[in-house]
């Protein structure tokens, strides 16, 4: 039946003639699993006993499709999908490269592991008002930005992703969420639309959508194309989703408003999909127009690392600060950028794979510590060495992680990251680096010391009393599932290394990349 | 608003506007028209009837929460988008087949089903939002 109108017409010039091996889905898998899963959770949306475990499968199917996404595009390179059989450019491509693939899994295992830490954080009304579905729906626009070749579906995968977050931000309706969410909206689509406007004037001035056609293009358009505004056009844009300096003031003001279970899961993805979308459009499609914007992303990333971290060095409420250090790991990322080379490069994806894992274990900490101690302030916390050594010694692994210090898995990158900046002399760079290790500690530290080691503080003539809900072994041993990958990367970081580099590798010789959407090399 | 005229006329304009919307649902192929367009006249019935009669008449009226509706359209569009799979084709490639219904020669495609499905989504949200902000007039 489907190719009836081939006996007829030869539709080879306009369609894909060659079957679609059953293997070759699983470019679209990571896309279509959670989406399937978040219709089926909207449906049935009153069964809500059964939302937690469903979801689970969901994200569980997610992350194995994502793991042999990963494996097959490493074995055999870039693998494409184009939608409905319309020949590339005019069909919407699905691309998963390494770089794609490894995101992609990375935030599966993220996502997974905060829908059991939900179990005991999200209640009866967060169900009721679509926890699940949004975050279903929010994981399907995720797995779309990374895994799609296409530059104007990449924004629909970003307002997916973003209209489920809008809803995930306001469950619960309080008034400090309504603030945050106002600004986080407002912020976010003035992004989006930067990103809408650059990407109408890259297609009047490319005539294609497609991210391979468009690499190979921008060869033959660099002498008369507006290239360069179109580059500035996109780090802009992207910054703002990345939450780097100067255009990251949404982040502080909506990410300690949420459920912990939903500010780790912001923390941990959102701002990587915009660092992820830097490195496609700037490294892979513009890469002279990155060369010459190269110093300006490099002052962008030193002083977002570092003012990132300054802020969380004054912050009393723990959401707050590890708030801050989202944007301070975004600024380290951001250096990888603008170095470059493929060490750089390297750097940043392996940081991004930490960061994913590091920030959403410290916004899990931060619930954890409210469990034991009654609070998210630092004024109020103590004593928690005392009360849970397990927690403490989480806690001070992740301190060492969030710090870039062995034997976490915030080490190895920032060695790369610092090596690629002093063989391209950008000695400051490597100098911004490795000061931001050093007030990662001491902010770090300081939260570890004031509430893990010292007595808990009597404020207003009494203990704080830790509230008591929920199972603290479920959150603690969620807590274990972030720390067990983070020590081993750690401490065995070839594996991650290896691919990283091929991940930088794919960036900077997109041919494969090409080939794989344009197998004849026409089009 | 609820004079005896409008609270009259609203349920007859509403099931000429569903009927309509399902037309312009089906001519979208290859005319104007389409899922999208369809399912706001579809929801402009149900506002209308819930301006007349009140927004607990419209959710009796639905049967099923706007909210599963579109869930259900979602869940159609995907799936009809991963029938591909068994024909060997990539993801959303149109599948036509035509069968014998009443003496007539009637051509059913997975793009049709897609876009039903497109249709229940807007249908589902877009009314969920309008009964939302009604109900709120209401108090």
């Amino acid at each position: 039946m489907a190719g009836e109108v081939s006996g007829m017409t030869d539709i080879s010039g306009a369609m894909i003639t060659a079957p679609v091996a059953a293997a070759d889905w699983l470019v679209i898998a990571p896309v279509v699993v959670p989406l399937v899963f978040g219709a089926l959770l909207l449906m049935f949306r009153h069964e809500m006993r059964w939302h937690g475990i469903v979801a689970m499968i969901g994200l569980a199917i997610l992350v194995g499709v994502d793991a042999a996404l990963l494996k097959r595009v490493l074995a055999e390179g870039p693998l494409a999908m184009t939608m409905g059989r319309w020949l590339p450019p005019f069909g919407i491509s699905f691309t998963a490269d390494a770089l794609g693939a490894v995101f992609a899994l990375t935030a599966g295992v993220v996502a997974l592991i905060c829908a059991v830490f939900s179990f005991r954080d999200i209640g009866v009304s967060g169900r009721r008002y679509g926890f699940y579905p949004f975050l279903m729906l929010m994981m399907a626009g995720v797995s779309g930005a990374f895994l799609t070749g296409d530059i104007f579906n990449l924004y629909v995968w970003f307002e997916v992703f973003v209209i489920a977050s809008f809803g995930l931000l306001i469950l619960g309706s309080e008034k400090a969420q309504i603030d945050g969410a106002t600004k986080y909206a407002i912020l976010n689509l003035v992004g989006t639309t930067l990103f809408l406007i650059a990407t109408a004037y890259l297609y009047g001035t490319f005539g294609t959508l497609n991210m391979a056609d468009i690499a190979r293009k921008a060869d033959g358009l660099r002498g008369t194309g507006p290239l360069m505004t179109l580059a500035t056009l996109y780090l802009l844009a992207f910054g703002m989703k990345a939450a780097a300096f100067p255009v990251n003031f949404w982040l502080p003001a909506s990410y300690h408003t949420p459920r912990i279970v939903i500010a780790a899961l912001f923390g941990a993805l959102l701002t990587k999909i915009g660092v992820y979308a830097l490195l496609r459009t700037l490294v892979m499609l513009f890469p002279v127009e990155r060369g010459i914007l190269a110093e300006t992303i490099g002052w962008v990333a030193a002083a977002t690392m570092i003012l990132g971290v300054l802020g969380a060095l004054a912050q009393a409420d723990t959401r707050r600060a590890f708030g801050f250090l989202v944007i301070s790991s975004v600024g380290v990322m951001l250096a990888g950028l603008a170095l470059g080379s493929e060490t750089g490069l390297s750097g940043t994806i392996f940081y991004a794979v930490h960061s994913m894992l590091t920030m959403g274990a410290l916004y899990m900490l931060a619930g954890m510590m409210r469990e034991f101690g009654g609070s998210f302030s630092l004024h109020e916390l103590g004593g928690l060495y005392r009360l849970s050594p397990l927690l403490t010694a989480i806690a001070f692994l992740l301190v060492l992680a969030a710090a870039g210090l062995p034997p976490a898995s915030g080490l190895w990158p920032k060695i790369l990251l610092v090596k690629a900046a002093l063989e391209a002399s950008a000695w400051w760079l490597a100098g911004a680096i490795l000061l931001t290790g050093f007030l990662t500690t001491i902010a770090m530290g300081r939260i570890f010391l004031l509430a893990f080691w010292r007595d808990a503080p009597a404020v207003d003539g009494r203990h704080v009393t830790a509230a008591a809900t929920g199972s603290r072994s479920l959150g603690q041993g969620v807590l274990i599932a972030f720390a067990v990958p983070i020590l081993l990367i750690g401490i065995v970081p070839e594996p991650v290394i290896r691919i990283a580099a091929q991940a930088a590798h794919g960036l900077l010789e997109s041919a494969p990349y090409i080939q794989a959407v344009f197998p004849a090399g026409g089009g | 608003m609820r004079t005896l005229i409008f609270r009259t006329a609203a349920p007859y304009l509403s099931s000429l506007m569903l009927l309509f919307s399902v037309f312009v649902l089906l001519r979208g192929h290859n005319e104007p028209g389409g899922g999208f367009i369809g399912g706001l006249i579809a929801v402009s019935a149900f506002a209308i009837l819930g301006i007349a009669h009140g927004v607990p008449a419209v959710r009796r009226a639905m049967y099923f929460h706007p909210m599963a509706v579109s869930g259900f359209g979602l869940l159609l569009s995907a799936l009809s988008g991963l029938l591909s799979f068994v024909y060997e084709v990539p993801f959303l490639t149109g599948i036509w087949t035509s069968v014998h219904l009443l003496g007539m020669e009637v051509d059913f495609s997975t793009v049709m089903f897609f876009d039903i499905g497109v249709y229940l989504v807007v249908v589902g949200s877009i009314t969920s939002i309008a009964l939302a902000l009604e109900e709120r007039e209401d108090n």
